[in-house]
């Protein structure tokens, strides 16, 4: 079947993401579309609340770029690293509006988007202070055993950027590994655009539906993109660049440094294959991972 | 002759001795991940490590360095979603252990990770809470590793990012929390543990420290237990596992 959702990030990014929208770039750690990010950057959108539960060094750059004006997170450093600069300066400078919750507060308010329920209930923690700083959260009383449970409402992101190991040409999009958030995002969002390591065959999708986490028909672009994820990871296909994080720290301790990162890596490439091409070998061959693959399962023939 | 270490790894040390064969933990990356790994090579090969990236099971069999490091998935028992690992894992209960970590960490146990000076008007903006609200509060025993220094150890936190004791250990009873809380700080001088009112008081010193310099670099009147004791020295198989296989290149060591 043709699909008119398979296009060029560039084209994706242009037509479904715009000025102000608030944007879920998702991904734990794992798969997180750097490329997207980029391409945002590229185009120079404004005004956007990037919501994310670890910004990540992504956000660092967007906020950086200029693209945001506020974030919602749950944990904000460098992972694995240290302090995420750019964000952290600017929340200091009080230059960026900001909305806080925990991971399960975060990931409870993305639950409620994609099930279609209001708000998500958890059960209370005491610390108290995060609740009385972001009156987002609300107390309510249990009409079971009347006890008082804490209450998130729900995040519906306007667009979802979601990367993948595999999609076909509708969307239909298979991940392993660290699954974070992407399903919860891409369900809670009114646009779905999907990154893809590969682009494969709607067969190769119903060799293993089990792995399918996102159905076609809630994607709205689809964009073949090998090594979206760089300096994130994509499992199985190559490995994280702990050594970038690691320099990351160093480039964002001023903002010459950012603004010649941005200028080299971002506005001086035209997309990820001349971004990935740029790396070099040596950094191409450092993040190589050898096989170590499942065995395979029989769903049997019915 | 008495061992050459790095108070890294005397806290590293200390802290994996505190783990049960068995216990299900939610680790953390750096030294609780050490700790965890370096349980499970000696006394506790039955323990189940948990990442909150969302791995159940985890064998790393190399360093990882995030959180959500590839290394933890390749071979592990489970990987779920991040809803489900706060909800069915750590929200039902089915964690046992929980290891915290902050800037500061008060009186009575409650940590902040958020943020020092006003919450709106940041002096210095921390990362903020992650997993650590709700591990601190369902998990059924929570440590802490940290350096032992005054501004680590004030009185009370600028920002509750995490529950201790809260006021004490009747507040934290009264408020219902499954967890039983904060039950052992382990420093580079001693180990702090909750006394009855949930304060935490000096139970244990690492060789060769005085109950002076705890009390020093301390920001309350730090109580000392009536059993206070020495910490077991560590042994060369305990060290040279951290140093040869763990942690090879001195990362977080």
């Amino acid at each position: 079947m043709p699909s008119d959702k398979l296009m060029s990030l560039s084209e994706a990014v242009a037509r479904f993401v715009q000025d102000g929208d608030l944007v879920y770039v998702a991904g734990f750690t794992h798969m997180i579309p750097f490329a997207a990010g980029h391409e945002i950057i590229r185009q120079r959108r404004k005004n956007l609340v990037l919501a994310r539960a670890t910004p990540d060094l992504i956000y660092d750059q967007m906020v950086a770029a200029g693209c945001a004006r506020k974030i919602i997170f749950s944990y904000m450093g460098n992972p694995g690293v240290g302090s995420l600069r750019i964000v952290r300066a600017a929340l200091e400078a009080g230059a960026l509006e900001w909305e806080e919750y925990s991971h399960f507060g975060m990931i409870s308010r993305l639950q409620a988007g994609a099930t279609g329920l209001p708000f998500m209930p958890m059960n209370p923690t005491a610390a108290g202070d995060l609740e009385r700083f972001n009156p987002n959260h609300r107390t309510v009383t249990d009409p079971y055993s009347g006890k008082p449970v804490v209450v998130v409402p729900a995040l519906k992101p306007d667009v979802a950027i979601v990367h993948v190991q595999r999609a076909d040409n509708q969307g239909n999009s298979q991940i392993w590994g660290i699954i974070g958030e992407q399903k919860e995002a891409a369900f809670a969002s009114n646009r779905v655009i999907v990154t893809a390591e590969e682009i494969v065959d709607e067969a190769i999708i119903r060799s293993d539906p089990n792995r399918t986490l996102i159905p076609g028909f809630i994607v709205d672009a689809v964009c073949h993109v090998p090594y979206c994820s760089h300096p994130s990871y994509t499992q199985g296909y190559y490995d994280r660049d702990n050594a970038f994080y690691l320099e990351w720290d160093q480039i964002s301790q001023t903002a010459q440094g950012v603004q010649a990162y941005l200028e080299e890596w971002v506005y001086g490439v035209p997309d990820r294959a001349a971004y990935w091409e740029k790396l070099g070998e040596e950094v191409h061959a450092r993040l190589k991972v050898g096989s170590r693959p499942s065995t395979v399962v029989d769903y049997g023939q019915y | 002759m008495s061992l050459e270490y790095k108070a890294s790894e005397l806290m590293t040390i200390n802290a994996a001795r505190l783990l049960r064969d068995g216990d299900v933990v939610f680790v953390g990356v750096g030294l609780p991940n050490l700790a965890c790994n370096l349980a499970r090579r000696t006394h506790a090969p039955n323990l189940v490590m948990i990442y909150e990236a969302g791995v159940i099971g985890a064998q790393p069999s190399r360093l990882p360095l995030s959180i959500g490091d590839p290394t933890l998935v390749s071979g592990s028992l489970s990987v779920c979603s991040m809803y489900d690992i706060f909800a069915f894992y750590l929200q039902r209960g089915n964690v046992d252990v929980g290891f915290l970590g902050g800037a500061q960490i008060d009186r009575f146990g409650n940590i902040n990770a958020t943020v020092i000076g006003d919450y709106h008007h940041p002096k210095v903006r921390l990362p903020g809470s992650g997993g650590s609200m709700e591990i601190a509060a369902w998990a059924s025993r929570c440590y802490v590793i940290t350096p032992h220094q005054k501004r680590r150890f004030p009185e009370r936190v600028d920002f509750r990012t995490s529950a201790g004791f809260l006021g004490g250990r009747a507040e934290r009873e009264a408020a219902g929390l499954r967890g039983a809380g904060p039950q052992a700080v382990v420093t580079d001088l001693g180990i702090l543990e909750p006394d009855e009112n949930g304060e935490l008081i000096l139970t244990a010193l690492h060789p060769g420290v005085s109950v002076e310099q705890a009390r020093a670099n301390t920001g309350w009147d730090l109580k000392v237990a009536a059993s206070l004791r020495e910490t077991e020295r560590i042994t060369a198989m305990e060290l040279s596992i951290l140093r040869e296989e763990l942690d090879p290149q001195g990362i977080y060591l």
